[in-house]
């Protein structure tokens, strides 16, 4: 029951062979029977209880919704009332959120159930999850070696992988939905900017920062999309534009789809194997009918460079806020206000938190504002327009979604320069405001998996799905069936 | 140690200081914060009303919770963009808004919301009045929104601070003006004008005490003909009595400075309401590297023209308008259609006024506003109201004035019923009817009362017929007393003329 998809859960339910409650259950032994590998950072056993009775009654009585029953993990950046949420920082440890985000919302009116919030690096800077006050997460994919399960939303993507819930948020500004989904061998789907409401996901990077689904397939990525999209008059940056049925696209003919490739994606560092997963991947469109295209993005060079100024110097206003005054951490001792933001932010904030605030606040200040965050800014805009000019040639892009797979604790790069470079072949998306997809494609020699990522146009995450399934359906990625630690 | 202050009123209209060591000339500019009145916040739905209890006006994102977003208040917007059509600004059909880094223990999110570079409002202007008559035109840089700080509380408790996020949020309008005022006084005229237009606007209360009006003065010195001094910020003073003391006292500290061979510093200072005087808060070393950059939870402010038409079209009529109205249909003098203008509500009563008589006529108005103005304004002063307190209403006022001008009383008659109205509440033609004070303008009637006068100043009357002319403002005096002053004193100085004369 436990590896069952969201699709095949809904079914489930519905066709009562199984209870919500009974599945709540079941998830809830297996977090505990797995808790070693520390995906979830505070588990919700009693409500999640709760709200399956009632998802129950609801399925019995004829008014069930979209999800109603399905036991979801969520990342520990979202607002969820009543219940701690910590961003995976020691500034949050007991910060009982006072209201709920409009995508856990939607989740809610929709039926679903919330087992716990998943582990995450601190406040979604990092692509290892090695960054949480919380500890590391261990990608459940380890057989000889613990390996990183990948981040910033690393406890969702090995919750997901490790079948400890049936589905998971996620949040991405970088690739840390896309990324994590690719080292645990699931799905991840990274929303357009302004698809989904940024209201109540503690902030990172303001201008990149979106919600997505993290699943077991392609499909349960469109149901769960549906249910999260749309506009929403919090969110001022979120567009009123329909949401289409995701779940419609699946299936759809994919004969005289251009698919670019870009050129200049075949980074240094991206490993052979994972040149050859690329491949696969070609073929499976190719195959399916659709027309592969070379093209080239010759502005996306620059998009680490574009991506690791915007996104610290976002970052170190809107953290801005975690200064001890009102709520979370406050440092004891302090003698006045200057020594205890000092005190409190030395001591509640982790090593890249620092490092990301210093850099942010470093490129925005006088002197060098011009030569890094405005530079930024305008080369942000030709790779928009370079990916403008290539989605009139081409209907989706395909690349890999990492240059390599997952590596072991204590391997990882140990600069931080060259760990950002996990982002690079995902932050494009950010840049530009496009959804994104991360498929598993196959597992590499030493039996880790590797995804495949798809980009399309804005609000086009419909092709994303379409293209996304179709290389599901042919990849035969050897899903995870147990937990092998 | 300043000697003279010559006022030189020709067309450059310097204004410079003499000491001993030479003319200066004063340059001051202003950024003035003003409170925009609105129900809610700039960027949330919580309550602006003041007063409330600590920390009870306070929404998630007015405390800068975990996870929040700021949505634009659209009142608040057409607020600024009614301000910006009434100081004669340009409104910008693009502006945008920035974050503006800086911890304070008052300042939730660590960033103000505000803008920087793309001003809702460029330019603008307004005239202001100078006492030789001629108007002088002080120009305005831009006016931009941004929301305001909380308030930190340091006198509560001997080791703590505390915080009240009320304020946090609410929207204010920064108006700064080019450095186009030459003295204290300048600025107090400029302050008063700019205030009475918000007024009339309603967009700000103008209210210093409750602070929803506030300046940063920037004063510099500098010899006649030479560039611009180094200027002197001083922050955050809340009234106008405290504008002209700062605005003086940096000019005597910055001409004593410079006359000892000292220089100004560029930085901002404190003025102590205590002891008259401003200190350091900060130099320009120390000044704050406030990081700009563009909000990223806001979209551009984007407005389109047929919006700013139509808050165009709810503008009233602003005090230069007003003035010259009254000046050109009711011939008032400039000095009185000034003062009526200059403050809506008083402007609201006096028009009120001219409507309740049908058509009035250009003596009528002048009556009117001689007896606001006058009588009206002294009974306010002396039981310390204001003018929408007033006992006397706009109408019964107007009546009264009428009752004047038809002669059924004397003006002296007049401000004793005005005394009567301001205490009863009641019409001036019910006190008048009820306590007989109608005016007597039968002549035979004042004939007959005349006459006894003179039968009983028989010595006097022969005193005047021999030359003593002055006698007869005595037989006038006489006369009006026997009728209590209700004898209409031109039918009564005939009267007396061709009595004297027949006697």
């Amino acid at each position: 029951m436990h590896t069952f998809s969201l699709s095949e859960v809904k079914n489930g339910l519905l066709w009562k062979k199984f209870s919500s409650v009974e599945l709540t259950k079941c998830y809830l032994k297996r977090i505990e029977k797995f808790k070693d590998i520390n995906a979830f950072i505070t588990i919700c056993a009693d409500k999640a209880l709760q709200a399956a009775q009632q998802s129950d009654e609801k399925i019995a009585n004829g008014t069930a919704k979209e999800m109603e029953g399905i036991p979801l993990a969520i990342k520990d950046l979202y607002m969820t009332r009543g219940i701690r949420t910590t961003s995976g920082s020691k500034m949050l440890e007991n910060f009982i959120a006072p209201y709920e985000s409009t995508v856990t919302q939607k989740l809610l009116d929709a039926g679903a159930v919330f087992l716990g919030k998943t582990n995450m690096d601190e406040f979604a800077m990092g692509s290892a999850n090695i960054t949480s006050y919380y500890g590391n997460v261990v990608n459940p994919w380890s057989k000889d070696k613990k390996l990183v399960p990948g981040g910033s939303s690393g406890g969702s993507a090995t919750a997901v992988a490790g079948h400890l819930c049936v589905a998971a948020t996620g949040s991405d500004t970088g690739g840390s939905i896309r990324q994590p989904a690719a080292f645990s061998g699931i799905v991840g789907l990274k929303a357009s900017y302004g698809r989904c409401s940024r209201y109540g996901m503690i902030a990172l990077a303001s201008s990149f920062d979106q919600a997505g689904p993290m699943t077991k397939t392609v499909r349960d990525a469109a149901i769960f999309l549906k249910v999260i999209a749309g506009y929403d008059e919090k969110d001022s940056t979120s567009v009123n534009e329909p949401v289409p049925d995701y779940e419609s696209f699946i299936g759809k003919s994919v004969k005289g789809m251009r698919i670019g490739i870009p050129k200049e994606f075949h980074v240094e560092g991206v490993s052979e194997e994972v040149e050859e997963s690329w491949l696969k991947g070609i073929n499976i469109l190719r195959d399916a009918g659709a027309e592969i295209v070379d093209i080239s993005l010759p502005y996306s060079k620059y998009s680490m460079a574009v991506y690791y100024i915007i996104q610290p110097a976002e970052a170190s206003a809107n953290l801005a806020r975690f200064d001890g005054v009102r709520y979370g951490y406050r440092a004891e001792g302090a003698k006045s206000l200057d020594e205890m933001y000092e005190m409190t932010r030395a001591q509640g904030f982790g090593d890249e938190v620092k490092r990301r605030i210093l850099v942010g606040t470093y490129v925005l200040s006088a002197g060098y504002y011009d030569a890094y965050y405005s530079q930024a800014l305008k080369v942000q805009e030709l790779i928009r327009q370079d990916l403008a000019s290539a989605f009139e040639k081409v209907d989706a892009i395909l690349t890999p979604t990492t240059p390599h797979s997952a590596f072991a604790f204590g391997e990882e790069p140990k600069d931080p320069v060259t760990m950002y470079l996990n982002d690079v072949l995902t932050v494009t998306a950010n840049i530009a405001g496009l959804p994104g997809i991360s498929v598993p494609i196959c597992l590499d020699k030493l039996g880790r998996p590797l995804g495949l990522q798809l980009l399309a146009p804005r609000f086009q995450e419909g092709t994303l799905i379409q293209l996304g399934e179709i290389i599901e359906r042919n990849a035969n990625f050897p899903s995870l069936k147990e937990i092998e630690l | 140690m300043i000697d003279t202050i010559n006022s030189c009123n020709n067309c450059d209209n310097s204004v410079y200081i003499e000491t001993s060591t030479g003319k200066w000339e004063v340059v001051i500019g202003l950024e003035v914060h003003a409170q925009v009145i609105s129900n809610s916040k700039l960027f949330s739905n919580a309550s602006t009303s003041f007063g409330a209890s600590p920390n009870t006006n306070v929404s998630f994102v007015d405390a800068a919770l975990p996870g929040v977003l700021p949505v634009i208040n659209s009142f608040c917007v057409d607020q600024a963009i009614k301000t910006g059509l009434g100081l004669n600004g340009h409104v910008n059909l693009v502006s945008r808004f920035d974050r503006k880094n800086y911890f304070y223990a008052d300042l939730p999110q660590g960033y103000q919301i505000s803008q920087y570079k793309y001003p809702i409002i460029s330019g603008g202007y307004i005239d202001i009045d100078k006492e030789d008559g001629s108007t002088r035109r002080i120009n305005l840089e831009r006016i931009h929104i941004e929301q305001d700080a909380g308030k930190s509380i340091h006198d509560q408790s001997p080791n703590k601070s505390f915080i009240d996020l009320n304020r946090s949020g609410v929207a204010l309008m920064e108006i700064v003006t080019k450095p186009d005022m030459r003295s204290a006084e300048e600025t107090s005229v400029f302050l008063q004008k700019l205030r009475s237009i918000l007024r009339y606007l309603g967009t700000c209360d103008g209210n210093m005490e409750e602070g929803s009006m506030r300046a940063d003065v920037n004063v510099s010195i500098h010899r006649p003909g030479t560039e611009y001094g180094t200027r002197a910020e001083v922050k955050n003073v809340n009234s106008f009595k405290f504008i002209t003391a700062a605005i003086n006292f940096e000019i005597q500290r910055q001409i004593a400075l410079l006359e000892s061979s000292g220089t100004v510093d560029q930085e901002t200072r404190l003025f102590d309401t205590g002891t008259g005087e401003t200190r350091t808060m900060r130099s320009k070393e120390d000044a704050q590297d406030y990081r700009y950059f563009p909000e990223p939870d806001l979209p551009p402010l984007v407005l389109s023209e047929e919006r700013i038409e139509a808050i165009r079209k709810t503008i009233p009529e602003l005090p230069d308008a007003k003035t010259a109205r009254l000046q050109r249909e009711f011939d008032l003098p400039h000095y009185d259609a000034t003062l009526i203008s200059a403050d809506r509500e008083t402007a609201d009563f006096y028009e009120r006024g001219l409507k309740a008589v049908n058509s009035p006529s250009k003596d009528f108005a002048k009556m009117l506003a001689n007896w606001m103005l006058g009588e009206l304004f002294s009974c306010l002063n002396k039981s310390g109201k204001h003018i929408t307190e007033s006992n006397v209403s706009a109408e019964n006022l107007a009546e009264l004035v009428n009752l004047i001008k038809i002669n059924v009383i004397s003006g002296k008659i007049a401000k004793e019923v005005l005394e009567l109205m301001w205490e009863s509440g009641n019409k001036a033609i019910e006190i008048v009817e009820e306590r007989g004070m109608k005016q007597i303008t039968s002549t035979e009637e004042i004939e007959k009362i005349a006459k006894v006068v003179l039968a009983e100043n028989e010595s006097k009357v022969s005193e005047y017929k021999s030359g003593k002319d002055k006698l007869f403002g005595f037989f006038v005096g006489q006369t009006m007393k026997r009728t209590e002053g209700k004898a209409n004193p031109q039918i009564l100085n005939e009267v007396l003329k061709k009595l004297l004369s027949e006697a």
